[in-house]
């Protein structure tokens, strides 16, 4: 039940893109096309849920032993930027249809705030290993959704007849406004 | 006069927020008062300064290959440092910032000017470059965070001037990307006729 809340939770009710505004830059930047949209949301799975994994045991094992939770910022941002790169390496190895289809998306996401926003969020709320890792991959299912809603509707703006001074990112920003709006609908769910 | 450049470039000319489009998220996250944008943007004012300043002194015992994870090292040393500082001093304040103050870290405003300015130019320079982008971002915060009290809750700076509820809708999240959309539109206007 528990896993439920946090589930549901994260994707509609605080959705991390619409109600908590992390991740903007990608959320604005790679949605021109449903498909790269599709990619960008892909490799923020992966890398959200490995660094999420990563960060809570460095969290529980070396910083609260040590007492040094100030340093929680720095070795949360070095050890999400080494992942991001050890990703990379090994995904270019094992798997090269999956590097193609992540690649260029990859170097970008370690200036995701989205990824260590979740990381540091796990930390704070107190969760245990399994439902951190519920928390995260829910987060990234909810801006995957965000992502790929928006990109259907950007496609959709860029043949519609926009006033000259909105034309761009402005439009783009009222619309997802409205889109926010939307998802304040699922408010009371949980 | 080339320094006075440095400095004034930040506020409309190469505004981080209005025309090059960085920082977004606590731009949208934080604005939901006037307050806690000025808060955000001195804040984020500090790190810039010191970071740029940090940086171009050391630009020359950087190797290149591990320039970007060694200027991520210093700015998050000095977010840590903001972050110590606003928990002591301004508990209120931290509270409603809360998880955007160690995501300066990944405000590409900061890196982006460490990378693209500090790692190149002399140490003034680089502080004078520093204060005017983060003055021009600390305006650009406060300004949205402003049109949102105003029309959210009726009241500036915490000074309520209308009676009972104003539009909610405008201090709640749809509130932030619909005001910014807009303000872009209107900076955008005012460059090109200018």
């Amino acid at each position: 039940m528990e896993y439920f809340v946090i589930i549901i939770g994260s994707i509609f009710v605080s959705n991390i893109v619409l109600a908590q505004f992390l991740g903007i830059c990608p959320f604005l930047g790679v949605s021109g096309k449903v498909s790269t949209s599709v990619g960008m949301s892909g490799a923020v799975l992966f890398v959200m849920t490995i660094a999420t994994i990563v960060t809570w045991l460095i969290q529980t094992y070396i910083l609260i032993p040590l007492g040094i939770t100030f340093l929680q910022t720095i070795s949360f941002i070095l050890v999400i930027a080494a992942l991001v790169q050890m990703v990379e390496l090994i995904l270019k190895k094992i798997s090269p249809p999956l590097y193609q289809a992540l690649g260029i998306f990859l170097p970008l996401i370690t200036t995701n705030c989205a990824v260590l926003g979740v990381a540091i969020q796990t930390v704070s709320k107190n969760f245990n290993l399994l439902e951190g890792v519920v928390f995260a991959i829910a987060n990234a299912i909810g801006f995957g959704l965000a992502m790929l809603i928006f990109a259907g509707l950007r496609e959709h703006l860029d043949l519609m007849n926009v006033p000259k001074g909105m034309r761009g990112v402005p439009i783009a920003l009222v619309t997802a406004g409205i889109l926010a709006l939307a998802f304040m609908g699922f408010g009371g769910l949980v | 006069m080339n320094q006075w450049k440095n400095f004034t470039k930040g506020f409309i000319k190469d505004n981080p927020v209005f025309v090059l489009l960085l920082g977004l998220c606590p731009t949208l996250g934080v604005t939901t008062s006037a307050v806690n944008g000025l808060g955000m943007g001195i804040a984020t004012t500090f790190v810039l300064v010191c970071s740029n300043l940090v940086v171009s002194l050391v630009k020359n015992a950087i190797p290149d290959k591990v320039r970007i994870p060694s200027f991520i090292v210093i700015i998050a040393s000095f977010v840590t440092i903001v972050e110590l500082v606003m928990q002591g001093f301004t508990p209120a304040l931290f509270d409603s910032l809360g998880l955007f103050i160690p995501l300066i870290v990944v405000n590409c405003v900061v890196l982006g000017r460490a990378e693209g300015f500090a790692s190149k130019q002399s140490p003034i320079s680089s502080i004078l470059d520093g204060l005017g982008m983060g003055l021009g971002f600390a305006f650009a915060l406060t300004l949205l965070g402003g049109i949102r009290e105003i029309l959210g809750n009726g009241s500036i700076f915490g000074f309520k001037f209308i009676e009972g509820d104003a539009m909610l809708v405008f201090v709640l999240s749809p509130g932030a990307f619909i005001v910014l959309g807009y303000l872009i539109a209107l900076i955008n206007k005012i460059k090109k006729t200018a």
